[in-house]
């Protein structure tokens, strides 16, 4: 029995096999072969396989992405790939003129045409060489006989072991096999951490280099709540974590019971528990697990994984969609949250040192006022008879907030003069997610009707650790008590100026951080929706008299450490 | 044989998804169609695969010229005429 230490990222336990999903990238040496007809043959074969394995990919990412058709013409133009005349007719010349095996003539005219494109000066083309190569590993996964790599080969329920996990591995698993995730690399806002708990399956990420121990078949134990994998557990081991998941079911079943009730504290206090959501779907999922509506709709979805930005009439029908499933419940809306992290080329986000200290969220917003200008009026097109709010990411100073304000009084008035109907009284946010936003609370709650705390940014940014980078891993703890003071001075700063406050970062949607947050004041607990149940529970069981007392301690303490075992005693 | 010289005003050049639907296009018609880059001083490539239509990297505002030999070689002018007077399908953008 052997334990490794990662992030829980998404609650639950998994008991099962170790599937192995491997990526690694194959390489192939040049080497002959007797029989090109053979080497002919397998090729055939391989593309034959890729193909069907391609369309099945396809049909199933237009079934998934409710708003995907970009993402699916990935995989369109990589079956293109596999039928293209010119591509085929040199790899066969590599089979019977140079009697290379078809792994090699295969590799060798890939490689070529991957070269020849990736090197011209377009982040286009450098994108298509991207999708040779792409292609070009799926076939080759074939004809070397991986086929352990295709994720469509889960058979039996297991745990899904990777390195890191892209969004076209995700849509490839079958999800009634998938019992828990756990990444060697990642961190709690990877992909897979958004992706895991949208689907309610326990995960753990960065557990650090161990990948090699971890062989296919081999029993392990994923604890989502600490972030604990155990492998080759023992029989007293399972029995334990059985007993932990039927417990973890059973409280869940009961909350899901009680969870379209308001949550109101002992003494009478109500908190607004909404939802974070990231599409069509997801604001299905979260009426369905008692949202009182939407703390943070991020709208990236919209703008990523295409190549042209979104009409405004493209945006203000996705809009309408979405504010439709929370009738008069309020949704608060974040414009674009994006940097030279995420692809979106025809934004043209230079390329950063760093872009998480970048061009990023409210500042790209600014620096490119005609992309905003649509998001914009779309929103306040779409916001007409819904409660919409609208949050900007990203601020750091009132100078920021003033000059976002002055775009939105200016799209107002453009509005105006075409004569096109707009929601008038719209409340108007920003996250406190930088440290200077948090210090300068008192100013920027002035300027705005609201703040919405994203804990997430807020503690990689107050601590300086990336959250994705497994050299740091719980270094950017929200529960440091550095985070927690500056949650309060937010709290306090907003309140002063009869402002609103939510909290929309994973924080939220802990239950162990639920007294505190109810004690420092928070307004507003904004979460993933399947955590809202026993969060709503767990806001039931504490008076505000009481959560005040256990937030004044918490916020005394010294160490990460100290704060999260004294919080321990009151789950 | 049919030929026709035209300036690609697309946003993105023929390298994304326009480059695709282009291809797919050519490769509706029986006759040998191919592209060559004019702007670039390219040579003629095959119209009917991607990868070498790529590899030419026709930008947005490079001019092109298609040609068409076989039984079909005026429809498949016209047709290809028609996508980009359609801008294949998407907005001209600023």
């Amino acid at each position: 029995m052997k334990s490794y230490q990662g992030v829980g990222i998404s609650a639950g336990i998994a008991i099962g096999p170790v599937f192995r999903y491997e990526t690694e990238t194959i390489v192939v040496q040049p080497e002959e072969s007797s029989d090109p007809d053979v080497e002919n043959k397998r090729l055939e074969d391989a593309l034959q396989k890729a193909t069907r394995e391609l369309e099945e990919i396809l049909e199933k990412a237009r079934k998934d992405l409710a708003t995907g058709s970009n993402e699916a013409e990935i995989f369109d133009a990589h079956l293109m790939l596999l039928s293209d005349p010119d591509l085929l007719d040199q790899v066969k010349e590599n089979i019977y003129q140079h009697s290379f095996t078809a792994e090699y003539a295969w590799y060798k005219a890939t490689e070529y045409y991957a070269e020849l494109i990736g090197a011209m000066d377009s982040e286009y083309l450098a994108a298509r060489s991207a999708d040779i190569k792409d292609v070009a590993q799926r076939v080759l996964r074939h004809l070397v006989g991986d086929s352990d790599a295709a994720c469509r080969l889960i058979t039996i329920p297991s745990v899904v072991v990777a390195k890191d996990l892209t969004p076209s591995d995700t849509v490839s698993f079958d999800k009634s096999k998938v019992l828990g995730f756990c990444t060697i690399s990642g961190g709690p806002t990877s992909h897979v951490a958004i992706l895991s708990k949208a689907l309610g399956i326990p995960a753990v990420v960065g557990i650090g280099p161990w990948m090699d121990e971890l062989t296919a078949g081999r029993e392990v134990v994923v604890d989502g709540f600490s972030g604990k994998m155990i492998l080759d557990p023992d029989q007293a081991t399972i029995k334990k974590y059985k007993q932990t998941a039927s417990l973890y079911e059973e409280s869940f079943k009961k909350a899901l019971e009680s969870t379209k009730e308001h949550a109101i504290t002992k003494d009478g206090r109500r908190v607004e528990v909404v939802a974070n959501i990231g599409g069509v779907e997801d604001a299905k999922t979260a009426v369905e697990f008692g949202a009182e509506g939407v703390g943070l709709l991020r709208t990236e979805f919209i703008f990523l994984e295409r190549e042209t930005a979104p009409t405004e009439e493209e945006q203000v029908q996705v809009y309408k969609d979405i504010f439709a499933q929370f009738g008069s419940n309020p949704v608060v809306t974040r414009t674009l949250d994006i940097g030279g992290d995420k692809p979106a080329n025809y934004l043209k986000i230079p390329e950063e040192m760093n872009p998480f200290l970048g061009l990023r969220g409210t500042r790209l917003a600014l620096a490119r006022p005609e992309v905003f200008h649509t998001q914009l009026r779309a929103l306040m097109r779409a916001g007409i008879g819904c409660n919409l709010k609208v949050m900007f990411p990203m601020v750091g100073t009132v100078q920021e907030v003033r000059d976002v304000m002055s775009h939105v009084n200016q799209v107002k008035k453009d509005l105006a003069t075409e004569g096109v109907p707009f929601k008038e009284n719209i409340e108007w946010g920003i996250m406190i997610e930088i440290p200077a936003a948090a210090v300068m609370a008192d100013a920027l709650a002035k300027e705005v009707d609201f703040f919405s705390i994203g804990t997430n940014d807020l503690s990689q940014y107050t601590l300086a650790a990336d959250r994705g980078n497994t050299n740091v891993v719980g270094v950017a703890d929200a529960f440091d008590p550095s985070v927690l003071r500056l949650i309060k001075m937010v709290v306090e700063a907003a309140h002063a100026n009869k402002k609103w406050v939510g909290l929309c970062g994973e924080l939220a949607g802990d239950g162990m951080a639920t007294p505190v947050l109810l004690g420092i004041g928070i307004d507003e607990f904004s979460m993933n929706p399947r955590a809202i149940p026993l969060v709503k529970q767990s806001i039931r069981r504490f008076s505000m008299a009481t959560a005040r007392e256990i937030a004044d301690h918490a916020l005394g303490l010294a160490t990460t450490a100290d704060v999260r075992y004294y919080l321990k005693s009151f789950l | 044989m049919e030929t026709l010289e035209i300036t690609v005003i697309n946003k993105v050049g023929l390298h994304a998804r326009p480059a695709a639907a282009f291809v797919k296009k050519a490769q509706v018609f029986k006759s040998q169609i191919s592209i060559e880059n004019l702007t670039k001083k390219t040579e003629a490539v095959n119209a009917k695969s991607f990868v070498k239509l790529l590899s030419i990297a026709v930008d947005r505002d490079n001019l092109v010229r298609i040609t068409a030999e076989g039984e079909d070689e005026l429809q498949a002018i016209e047709s290809l005429k028609e996508l980009f007077n359609n801008n294949f399908g998407e907005p001209v953008g600023e």
